[in-house]
């Protein structure tokens, strides 16, 4: 190999110890923590008598069942509420801070981490969550562990892990009018498959990804997940630091300006060589919607439903086939012509300000179709106050849109903000499994654009459709 | 966490790609707080059709679940490997996994068995002449063996998380033996990296 990687620069940055025969220890700068993955780690520790090694370097919020209505009353469900009252002892007995459910800070564990600058380039940051990729954005090794992992980075603030390969996912050209971070990400993997990035950490790299916003690239880094891949990464550019500048947590004077020569210093070297490479022309691409029970299933918004016969390997035709049966819908029929019940604009792909801002510019001075359920539930606290500054609430609220308080929302639907069985949504959210918006619940992903313009017209359209 | 050895038993077969964490454990059942109490959740969807293999007879008793390619991908949820062990599940043997629901897996103890598309072809082959074939999940050996069938099939696992599962061994424990290479390297990180709050 002629030169370094963006991800072995961060990886060997944070090599603890590489023991024969072992996989390496990697030490973590920053652990995210939220409810739903955090109670069993910490009784794992508190009886094993362990203490939590860096709390300084651990943040809690409260997101995934969290309710985005009445936060200021006792929440209804036990369950959720015991969930919540385990984070906060939790947290108060291993002094670590926690952005509760009230409290400015809180939010989304993958909006409010770049939001107060927590998140830098080349650092390394997980969190029981999957969509940790987000962080990527900033040309940071940021995955998602387990509950297990959760306890073992309490404990000793480092991983074993075997070095994933490096997949350079090169995007040519420039994203067509219309078409967002979340079609280029759809594209993508509907390109690599659901399993294509696995093992791998993908670092997005071309002109139309330096083109994107840091909202953009978080969009993408998001999903990397979904392409099965351990990671995504973006080198840090200027952008980058713009965003960065200023934040709570990003350094100062002389120390931004070493930490910006440290920065820059990070990009892949030219010549050096990935693993695995795939190209994707985001000229070619059109606002996408996807059709079926995974998120690489999608097709344009101009195309039709496909037909599982034309599939040429027999268990993605048998999925394709399970697919639309659970989706209820027939090959050929045009996208624009599916109706949905529910439109919810939100989560940790799309719930930041720049995502409410274009939805909002569509939904401004027109109508929720009467059939449809619309609701907007901003990634974190901060973002729903920044939205209302704007006046963004005021559009959705006079569109007919419900106007939420922060959380994961029907991202997952675990907080009971869920589809009855049957019901069809677009959403902006990561994940059209089966189920995933509640029982026998029908997903369709979209970007905010089409989400809102869908809201509008009662059934899959572009912003200039309407 | 006890040490797995072998594994034998009746296998299902589920014959499926990319069998996501949601159908595993759906995420209603997230809500609890211990590592117990899931196995009703165990594919609860699935599980409303009574053609679903776990509603074969039988099922109730098998310790080795058999599926598809990417098997465990999505969500990072731990739960999900809780939920099979809760139904009885000690492996699971497919073509791949997902990256987190591996690592989930042999942290909890349960035996994610790498087979070939072939192996695992005639694996599927065997198990639909024969549902109720005993199988054999040998960590030792890293093999898939169904006796009566003839076949016996290997698996990769690396050496590292075959010695995890084979000796149970405590993870944190094993890290902690390297308690000063931690502390040094903490001794020269960067004063600028940032910190949640001052100790």
């Amino acid at each position: 190999m002629t030169g370094q990687r963006l991800l072995d620069k961060v990886w060997d940055r944070h090599v603890v110890a590489s023991p024969e025969g072992e996989p390496a220890l990697l030490y973590i700068d920053l652990h995210l923590i939220h409810e739903v993955t955090s109670p069993q780690a910490f009784e794992g520790l508190d009886l094993a008598h362990r203490e939590v090694r860096r709390p300084d370097l651990t943040l809690a919020t409260m997101d995934h069942d969290v309710p985005t209505i009445g936060i200021d009353k006792p929440i209804e469900d036990p369950m959720a509420a015991e969930q919540i009252a385990r984070l906060r002892e939790n947290c108060e007995r291993h002094n670590i801070t926690l952005h509760a459910l009230g409290s400015v800070e809180q939010g989304i564990v993958h909006v409010i981490g770049p939001q107060l600058g927590l998140t830098q380039p080349g650092m390394t940051v997980v969190c029981g969550d999957s969509h940790t990729s987000t962080h990527g954005a900033f040309g940071a090794l940021a995955f998602g562990i387990g509950t297990s992992e959760v306890e073992h980075v309490l404990a000793t603030q480092t991983l074993r892990q075997a070095k994933p390969a490096a997949m350079a996912v090169n995007v040519t050209g420039s994203l067509p009018p219309g078409c967002t971070a979340k079609d280029l990400a759809l594209g993508i993997i509907r390109t690599l498959g659901t399993g294509g990035g696995a093992g791998s950490v993908i670092e997005y790299r071309g002109p139309a990804v330096s083109a994107l916003s840091m909202e953009g690239r978080m969009t993408v880094c998001n999903m990397s997940i979904e392409g099965g891949a351990r990671a995504g990464m973006i080198a840090p550019d200027d952008t980058t630091f713009a965003f960065l500048e200023g934040r709570k947590y990003a350094p100062r004077g002389a120390e931004w300006e070493g930490a910006l020569d440290l920065w820059r210093s990070l990009a892949t070297d030219a010549g050096a060589e990935f693993d695995h490479n795939i190209t994707v022309d985001a000229a070619a691409l059109r606002p996408a919607v996807t059709w079926g029970t995974n998120p690489a299933q999608s097709v344009s918004i101009d195309d039709v439903v496909p037909d599982p016969a034309t599939l040429t390997s027999i268990s993605q035709r048998q999925l394709a086939e399970r697919a639309l049966t659970y989706m209820d819908l027939k090959p050929g029929t045009a996208i624009r012509d599916i109706g949905v019940d529910t439109v919810f604009i939100g989560s940790c792909t799309n719930g930041r300000l720049e995502d409410l801002r274009e939805a909002a510019e569509v939904v401004r001075g027109r109508q929720v179709h009467p059939s449809v359920r619309a609701l907007v539930v901003p990634g974190s606290a901060r973002v729903k106050a920044a939205a209302e500054a704007e006046g963004l609430d005021k559009h959705f609220i006079n569109a007919g849109f419900e106007w939420r308080s922060a959380g994961c929302s029907m991202c997952l639907g675990m907080n009971g903000d869920i589809l009855a069985p049957g019901e069809r949504s677009a959403s902006t959210s990561n994940r059209n499994f089966e189920g995933r918006q509640g029982p026998g619940g029908r997903t369709h992903l979209v970007s905010p654009a089409v989400a809102a313009a869908t809201a509008v017209a009662g059934h899959f359209s572009a912003p200039g459709d309407l | 966490m006890a040490g797995v050895q072998q594994i034998s038993g009746r296998a299902v077969a589920l014959n499926r790609r990319d069998v996501d964490t949601d159908q595993i454990i759906p995420a209603a059942w997230l809500k609890l707080v211990g590592r117990t109490g899931f196995a009703d959740g165990l594919f609860s969807a699935w599980r409303t059709d009574p053609d679903f293999v776990l509603n074969q007879p039988g099922a109730r008793q098998a310790k080795i679940l058999v599926s598809g390619g990417n098997f465990g991908c999505g969500s990072s949820r731990e739960h999900a490997v809780w939920a099979l062990q809760d139904f009885g599940f000690r492996a699971v043997v497919a073509p791949s996994f997902a990256d987190i629901f591996r690592n989930n897996s042999i942290n909890s103890g349960v035996v994610p068995a790498r087979v070939t598309e072939e192996s695992s072809a005639r694996l599927f082959a065997a198990l639909a002449a024969n549902p109720l074939a005993e199988t054999v999940v040998d960590v030792a050996a890293r093999t898939v063996a169904i006796p009566a069938a003839g076949l016996t099939e290997p698996f990769e696992l690396s050496d590292f998380a075959r010695w995890q599962l084979l000796e149970g061994l405590d993870d944190i424990a094993l890290t902690l033996r390297h308690g000063t290479s931690i502390e040094e390297y903490e001794a020269d990180r960067p004063d600028w990296l940032p910190k949640v709050k001052a100790l």
